[in-house]
């Protein structure tokens, strides 16, 4: 590869934030300010460099937490260091909702339109701050952009924002109270630089959104996660046990509490025992699409190719989905354990945790987490003095819905666009890197502890049949007690909404987020498991369940779940690249209309639905109609 | 039963041993293809036409376009037959309402959105199809992209650019392997583009016109043939092809000289010709300028 660069050079700020993720240049031809007889060398262009490809997205976010978005020169110099051609990077660059490639303010507020923080009345807040700051989008005076988010997962605190300023990481400590949002190496501050710094807010006000986005470093607390779990600290809870009971910072207070137990159980019983056990067990993924976790274990763990991969999928960015931060924040080593095992089971030593980049809290905690079960032994070489070595890297997604797609994920690692891979073939045998992979939902691998502590029998007893074990909810929109609800598989969509306080004149209720469907305020009686959903016509997903009351103008959510796919296709096939610009079109012409004037459109929606579903590759565009179809023919939207 | 089709690109891998043949149900019929073959391999030796775009007889396919898709029963979903492998025992459908329904949604959602007038075979299957790209309304959005000449050599249009990701493959790591071009941004928004968006002429192009060859659009274009048909005087039945020998150096690329008019208009090369696969250099795809700017 012979690589082309413009003249463009970075700044100093740019420089040491590329030179902190990678190390000092080695030569001129990478970009150091002397000419070497390294030089010569810089031909190995070949393997050596190219296999650090997928440092491009650490590289990026590097820039962009520390400048606020990425120049020319930030690129160029990315690209000599990484042998990646620029056209390629910068088509990486621009995929990604949280980067950009204009100046623009270091501080960036994200506000929260999306579907639980609507029906909580954003749109109030959103002119509110527009009638301060300006139109979304548009820098203000106060050096501060303000823009519309989709879903920020923190729909429990519905309507939200979070407060992004780029700066030098400061001083890297972590605890109670930190906040950070980037890699640690951020590399020291230049003179006079401004530090980096985020808030969440939520419930946000105006006031407290301008706040917070002028000072961020000064913004309140975020509650603890425990807050998102109002049945926190009862007894019988499986999956959400820990959270306001065990110190998320705190290793041994987790061990004190059973944690690491499970991981002793897998060494005595060994892969095959887990994988056993995990099969026996009936778990499958909680990611939404449902399949067997067992199966996939097994048939990763036979793979002659190797290395083998353990990637957790913990984008998070279903619209209405929080389940997976909680979990992060509230138990992070819960979740360090459950990968370690699951690596031990597939014969895995490198396990990548994919977060979702629009979760700072999630990121320091597991950041800590990791480090803390490094320095305890319990990641890193010979774990447990067992002879397995395992070790876990945190990789942050950068504002892609679409990268939650398996295989999506897998190219935004290896530092290509998050686009879909054509399947077959699959990840188990072709995942990350090309090499069989595991790639789990956060929800699916906790549920690895409670396998291997309680036993497979005990813990298939839990729930139906067919859906086995505890289940996490996402209860947001119009209710009394919005937040993280565990119940077992079995009860209904009325006994979840009876433990979060219903609206006293329920509409309809969402399930699995804009790629679910709604169900009417008199179909409560749907039981909450796979197979029951199915049998009504539905779907769990990924756990959302939003319950709308007759506040909310059903068009409006219609056109924000048209508008979010809209955005968030990748834009590869045509059924859903010009398919969701057609759908959310067709829903704004017939925003205001119903009956016979809405008729012609609806048949349009329907054709162009039916092609997106069968014809588009992944499942962003095959079910990118599905709610918008469930609304028509189930709540008679437009009639 | 007819014969084995061969797989596509067959020429571009060193044959082995010969291929196990698998039967498969293709439209009712028992037909037998070599392993490895895809559906579309199948209906093209059965002589069935399927509505192709992103595919490319020298380019692995990305089955982008989804306008080939066919129905394989037992399937969710619909297949890209130009991907997918067929597999003993499958049975596929090639003309059901249901994958005929999603290639003529393809069509108009391209149709409504993209100027198509100069890709070949489109206004056939529009009629074919009986698709009506103007029941999006008159607002629907379209790419709205300007032709950027910006350089003497050849024009990208990407009004006309259907994101089939074959120039990008061209030029990456398929032929060319100079990674001039991606795809930025995203979703209806994407678009391909050089770094930063600039001109070619700031890029790592090498003006190989490897791109053009393969573009099925004709979003990219000689300078030549782009100047032609805004002059109103492009006429390719006034054109004749001369295949020759490029003199420039000793490889020996197949040359196929487009000329109108005395003129060479455009260079092709033959796609079957084992060693180019329809790849040349700036010298064999553009030296034709130089010939002619010098008389
Ligand atoms: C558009 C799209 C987005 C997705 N987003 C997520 C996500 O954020 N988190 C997740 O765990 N799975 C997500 N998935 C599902 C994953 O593709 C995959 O099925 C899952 O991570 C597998 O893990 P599981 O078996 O543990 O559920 C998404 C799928 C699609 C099509
Ligand atoms: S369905 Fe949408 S998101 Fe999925 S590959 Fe196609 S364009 Fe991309
Ligand atoms: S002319 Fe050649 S180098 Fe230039 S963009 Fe096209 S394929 Fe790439
Ligand atoms: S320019 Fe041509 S080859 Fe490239 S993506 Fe567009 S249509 Fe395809
Ligand atoms: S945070 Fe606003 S909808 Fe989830
Ligand atoms: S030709 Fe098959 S998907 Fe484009």
């Amino acid at each position: 590869m012979d690589l082309h660069f413009g003249d463009s050079k970075p700044t100093d700020e740019e420089r040491a934030a590329i030179d902190a993720l990678l190390g000092p240049p080695e030569s001129a031809w990478e970009g150091a300010s002397d000419r070497t007889d390294t030089d010569l060398r810089w031909a190995r262009g070949g393997r050596a460099a190219r296999e650090r490809r997928d440092l491009l997205l650490p590289g990026l976010h590097a820039v962009n937490d520390r400048v606020g978005w990425i120049s020319e020169g930030a690129l160029d110099y990315l690209c000599r260091r990484l042998t990646v051609p620029p056209a390629e990077a910068y088509g990486v660059a621009t995929f990604y909702s949280m980067f950009a490639v204009k100046p623009r303010p270091a501080t960036v507020l994200h506000v929260c339109t999306d579907l639980a923080c609507a029906s909580r009345d954003s749109a109030s807040l959103c002119a509110g701050l527009e009638a301060r700051l300006g139109p979304a989008g548009t820098p203000s005076g106060a050096g501060v952009l303000w823009e519309k988010s989709p879903c920020l997962g923190l729909c429990e605190r519905a309507p939200a924002a979070l407060v992004i300023r780029a700066g030098a990481e400061p001083a890297a400590e972590m605890g109670p109270g930190k906040r950070l949002l980037g890699a640690l190496s951020g590399g020291d501050p230049l003179p006079g630089e401004r530090t980096r710094a985020t808030a969440v807010i939520g419930p946000a006000t105006v006031d407290s959104a301008i706040l917070a986005a002028t000072a961020p470093e000064t913004a309140p607390e975020e509650p603890p996660a425990a807050l998102a779990v109002p049945q926190a600290g009862q007894d019988g809870l499986v999956l959400l046990k820990n959270i306001g009971v065990v110190d998320p910072y705190d290793l041994d207070d987790y061990r004190s509490h059973g944690g690491y137990t499970a991981l002793r159980t897998a060494f005595s019983i060994g892969p095959a025992g887990v994988i056993r056990e995990v099969k026996d067990s009936g778990l499958v993924g909680r990611g939404g699409a449902a399949f067997p976790t067992g199966v996939k274990w097994q048939a990763t763990a036979s793979q002659p190719d190797h290395p083998h991969y353990l990637v957790c999928n913990a984008d998070e960015s279903e619209p209405g989905t929080f389940k997976d931060r909680v979990i992060m924040e509230g138990d992070p080593y819960a979740l360090v354990e459950s990968m370690t095992i699951a690596g031990y089971a597939i014969g895995a030593r490198q396990g990548y945790l994919y977060l979702r980049g629009e979760y700072p809290r999630a990121l320091e905690r597991l950041t800590h987490a990791i480090e803390q079960a490094r320095s305890r032994g319990l990641l890193g070489e010979n774990i447990m003095g067992q002879g397995y070595d395992f070790d876990i890297e945190i990789r942050r997604g950068a504002g892609a819905y679409i990268c939650g797609e398996e295989t999506a994920l897998f190219n935004s690692i290896e530092g290509y666009r998050g686009e879909p891979r054509s399947k077959p073939p699959f990840p188990v045998e072709k995942g990350l890197f090309g090499k069989p992979t595991v790639e789990n939902n956060v929800e699916t691998l906790v549920n690895v502890l409670p396998i291997l502590t309680m036993g497979a029998q005990a813990f298939a007893a839990i729930g139906t049949e067919k859906s086995t074990g505890p289940k996490l909810f996402c209860v947001s929109g119009n209710v009394e007690r919005p937040g993280i609800y565990e119940l077992p598989f079995g009860a209904t969509l009325g006994d979840l909404l009876e433990l979060a306080g219903p609206p006293e004149r329920l509409k309809a209720v969402l399930l699995g987020g804009a790629a679910g469907g709604f169900v009417r305020a008199d179909e409560l009686d749907i039981p909450l498991t796979f197979e029951g959903t199915r049998e009504a016509g539905t779907t769990l997903g990924s756990g959302v369940v939003l319950a709308l009351d007759d506040s909310v103008p059903l068009p409006r959510m219609l056109l924000r779940i048209a508008e979010f796919f809209r955005d968030e296709s990748c834009g590869q096939c045509v059924p859903c690249r010009v398919g969701t610009v057609r759908q959310e079109e067709t829903l704004h012409r017939i925003a205001d209309r119903t009956g016979a004037a809405a008729a012609e459109d609806i048949a349009l929606l329907r054709e162009v639905g039916a092609a997106m579903k069968d014809a588009s590759i992944c499942g962003l565009g095959q079910t990118a109609w599905n709610a918008v179809e469930s609304a028509i023919d189930r709540l008679g939207a437009y009639e | 039963m007819t014969a084995p089709a061969m797989p596509r690109n067959s020429s571009a891998v060193p044959l082995g041993l010969p291929r196990r043949l698998i039967e498969f149900t293709l439209d009712g019929q028992e037909v037998r293809v070599p392993e490895g073959s895809t559906i579309l391999d199948a209906c093209r030796a059965e002589g069935k036409d399927i509505p192709t775009l992103c595919e490319g007889d020298t380019l692995r396919p990305k089955n982008a376009c989804r306008v080939c898709v066919v129905e394989v029963e037992g399937a969710r979903t619909l297949a890209p037959a130009c991907s997918r492998k067929a597999e003993a025992g499958m049975t596929v459908r090639t003309d059901t309402e249901r994958a005929r329904h999603s290639r003529k949604i393809v069509i108009e959602l391209l149709a409504s959105s993209v100027d198509l007038s100069t890709t070949p075979k489109v206004a056939e299957w529009i009629k074919e199809y009986d698709a009506k790209p103007d029941r999006f309304g008159p607002d629907a959005a379209r790419l709205n992209e300007e032709p950027r000449v910006d350089n003497d050599l050849y024009v990208r249009d990407y009004d006309k650019c259907i994101l089939c990701y074959k120039c990008v493959d061209a030029c990456g790591d398929q032929w060319q392997n100079t990674f001039a071009i991606s795809v930025v941004g995203r979703g209806f928004d994407a678009r391909i583009a050089v770094e930063h968006d600039g001109p070619l002429t700031e890029s790592a192009c090498v003006y190989c016109g490897n791109c053009i060859e393969v573009c099925p659009t004709g979003a990219l274009s000689f300078k030549s043939e782009f100047d032609m048909r805004e002059a109103g005087t492009w006429d390719e039945s006034q054109q004749t092809q001369t295949t020759t020998v490029c003199a420039y150096c000793g490889v020996g690329c197949n040359l196929t000289l487009h000329v109108q008019d005395n003129e060479i208009v455009k260079v092709t090369s033959p796609h079957d010709n084992p060693v180019t696969h329809g790849n040349l250099c700036i010298k064999g795809r553009f030296g034709y300028q130089h010939v002619q700017n010098r008389d």
